[in-house]
């Protein structure tokens, strides 16, 4: 190739304003700050959260429906990709909302560099969505991970939230290396990273059979370590526990959206053409996580360290929708496989920041309340939001009328369809045994005699938005239609 | 033999040499000169490839900056190496039958039947222009998304450094030179009116 060869086409920029324009507002935060005296950094948390407002406005207006590349088919635009990135902004509004009075709490914390790094891991999540080429999934990956890792390690003096930080950064560095190294054996079967053009060199059958596989195994297991399904997932339990809650509901959040964007990218838009391998691999990892996911939470006294382990557990349920796409060569249910899948993560990540916010609403005066024990009697304390942790516990344990139900039952629908009997009779008794350490919670909250009597203390902003939390928990899984149907219409448009 | 393939079995002779020294000297930081022996004969390696701008960041980053790094490491943590070897003779027979498992599956997928010479093919002699401009060429054009987000990348790490180091306002001991000038004898030096003491 020469010089001369070399054709250059100016890139769209208008397809990637959103990414811009959050880069910029992060940067042009981090230099205000400078001038800011007031130790509550009011007026960084305001910008932060309009230029998650503004992303989500510029997100809209530019989105057109269509499928759209650019920067040399780097970056992908479409609908899928759009919905999944508003999702982004609205939970990371509520997480930081949520969060907010818990780091006012915590001097080390209550820092503007706490907003400057969630704006840059939510543009690392962005980057993520909108990845066209396996190099633009791994450094939106990395951003993400570094503003995480350095979030953890925030609060400096607490030694649990040090060693958190250090195992994630670790085990998220050498995932990243796994990850890597399953790339770089794709680039060598089809001598391209662009996932469009992997996808067709793979279909026209330009490539070498045993090195993609090969690849794939690194491929696969390094997105199990980011999802955290088993055997990838010891850093999720000690992470969620020893990161500050608000953190842990950063983590527990959002990012979990950005992975099944990746997921998507990465093994159905680039290497379908090797779903009955990955689909094998992937139905390992759901079997296996909803196993350990769910029997290891019934042990736990740590509220953190018992939703991490539901949160193995949801992750592995969300892989048997991405499982059932194909059967023997037939794509027929894919929309609806992986359409249901689109719908668990998301109501999953909805009900996940909802009940970590509940443990920062009992969390006050720099005290934790993360143990199982400091939810006995919330009834007495507060009827309202011990309904609203109800609801959240319903919805996970997926008891029918909240959206939980609807969001395993779409999955199992999809894996009925498949052909995968079994997996669905597998998947439901697993869940059973998961409903135990959920209802724990309820029975607690309802029968117990409190220990702590003190009502909750909370900003008006923040009630608010827990109910609404709530609320929307209850609806959708009255109104499901119209998120699933939404999630099918964007999947319509995007595959 | 040409001039051209001596100089390619020295570098590589002496590249197999600092690499097995690496792993076999018991002085760590003797493996790690050896380790940046080893990258020089790599890059005069990548050199004879006429990928001299592989060679040159192999040079500046590796030997330059990472392995700089790395030999104040080696020299500030006092690693006790007794310690390490601690229980050596008795984990080697479990050690070496998975490392002789790993080799072996590793060589069935790995060996010359998928990955082999033939397969992959002799690369392409590379292009006339120089390795820098063509590197330059492709960041700034094809590849300025990930090249830009790479630096964002670096930004998170410099804030991530700050936000984790710095700890307020230091307490140190700077002089004020405002305060300095408009200090007078008196705030200073104060004078004692003693009695004389006699002696004995």
């Amino acid at each position: 190739m020469t010089l001369a060869d070399m054709q250059f086409q100016v890139p769209d920029l208008r397809l990637a304003s959103a990414e811009i324009f959050m880069l910029l507002m992060a940067c042009v935060i981090l230099i205000v700050d400078l001038f800011v005296k007031d130790r509550k950094r009011t007026v960084i948390f305001v910008a932060t959260q309009l230029t998650l407002v503004g992303a989500a406005v510029v997100t809209f207006a530019t989105s057109t429906g269509e499928i759209g590349y650019t920067f040399s088919n780097m970056y992908v635009g479409d609908l899928m990709g759009d919905l999944l990135k508003l999702l982004v902004y609205l939970t990371v509004i509520i997480v930081l909302f949520y969060s907010r009075d818990y780091i006012l709490e915590r001097e080390q914390m209550a820092r503007s560099e706490y907003y400057v790094l969630a704006l840059f891991a939510t543009l690392g999540m962005m980057v993520m969505i909108s990845a066209n080429h396996f190099l633009t999934v791994y450094i939106g990956l990395e951003l993400l991970s570094l503003s995480l890792y350095a979030l953890v390690a925030m609060n400096r003096d607490s030694v649990p939230a040090t060693e958190a930080a250090m195992k994630y950064f670790v085990l998220g560095a050498l995932a990243s290396g796994l990850l890597l190294y399953g790339m770089s054996m794709i680039y060598g079967a089809t001598g391209t990273l662009e996932i469009t053009a992997v996808a067709e060199r793979l279909y026209t059958g330009q490539a070498n059979k045993p090195i993609l596989v090969f690849g794939l195994v690194f491929l696969v297991s390094g997105i199990a370590f980011k999802l955290g399904v088993v055997p990838f997932h010891m850093w999720i339990p000690d992470v969620y526990h020893g990161a500050p809650t608000a953190v842990a509901l950063f983590i527990a959040s959002a990012p979990k959206l950005a992975a099944f964007a990746i997921v998507m990218r990465m093994l159905v838009n680039g290497l379908i053409v090797l779903v009955q391998d990955w689909q094998t691999m992937l139905i390992l990892l759901a079997v296996l996580s909803m196993a350990v996911g769910n029997i290891a939470a019934i042990a736990q006294t740590n509220l953190k360290r018992m939703l991490a382990y539901s949160a193995i557990s949801h992750m592995g349920f969300m892989l048997l929708g991405l499982v059932s796409g194909v059967v023997g060569g037939d794509a027929r249910f894919a929309l609806n496989a992986y359409s249901s899948s689109m719908f668990y993560v998301i109501t999953y990540v909805l009900t996940s920041a909802g009940t970590f916010g509940m443990i920062l609403l009992l969390a006050r005066g720099g005290l934790e309340s993360d143990q199982i024990e400091d939810f006995k009697g919330l009834n007495k304390r507060s009827p309202w939001f011990a309904a609203v942790m109800m609801m959240m516990m319903f919805s996970m344990a997926g008891i029918p009328f909240f959206v939980g139900f609807f969001a395993k039952f779409s999955v199992l629908q999809a894996v009925v369809a498949s052909g995968n009997l079994w997996l669905a009779v597998v998947a439901v008794l697993f869940s059973l045994i998961g409903c135990f350490y959920y209802l724990r919670i309820v029975k607690i909250m309802y029968f117990d005699q409190p220990t702590n009597t003190t009502p909750i203390h909370a900003p008006l902003d923040m009630k608010i938005l827990m109910s609404a939390n709530g609320l929307a928990v209850a609806l959708l899984g009255i109104f499901p239609q119209a998120l699933m149907s939404l999630c099918a219409f964007a999947l319509l448009r995007s595959l | 033999m040409e001039f051209k393939t001596f100089v390619f079995y020295f570098f590589s002779a002496i590249l197999v040499f600092a690499g097995l020294r690496v792993i076999t000297s018991r002085n760590p930081v003797h493996a790690a000169l050896f380790l940046v022996l080893a990258f020089f004969s790599a890059a005069g390696v990548w050199m004879l490839l006429q990928a001299e701008f592989l060679a040159i960041a192999l040079i500046l980053i590796y030997v330059g900056a990472v392995m700089v790094l790395f030999l104040f490491v080696v020299m500030m943590l006092d690693i006790n190496l007794d310690r390490l070897r601690e229980g050596f003779w008795s984990y080697l027979p479990l050690g070496s039958i998975i490392a002789l498992l790993m080799v072996t599956e590793m060589a069935l997928v790995l060996g010359g039947n998928y990955f082999g010479l033939f397969e992959s093919g002799v690369p392409q002699a590379t292009a006339e222009v120089s390795n820098v401009k063509a590197v330059g060429r492709l960041i700034f054009t094809e590849y300025v998304y990930p090249f830009e987000l790479a630096s964002v990348i670096l930004l998170v790490g410099i804030v991530a450094a700050v936000a984790l180091t710095q700890r307020g306002k230091r307490k140190n001991k700077s002089v004020n030179p405002a305060q300095q000038v408009f200090v007078k004898a008196a705030d200073r030096v104060r004078v004692l009116q003693m009695p004389a003491e006699k002696r004995d």
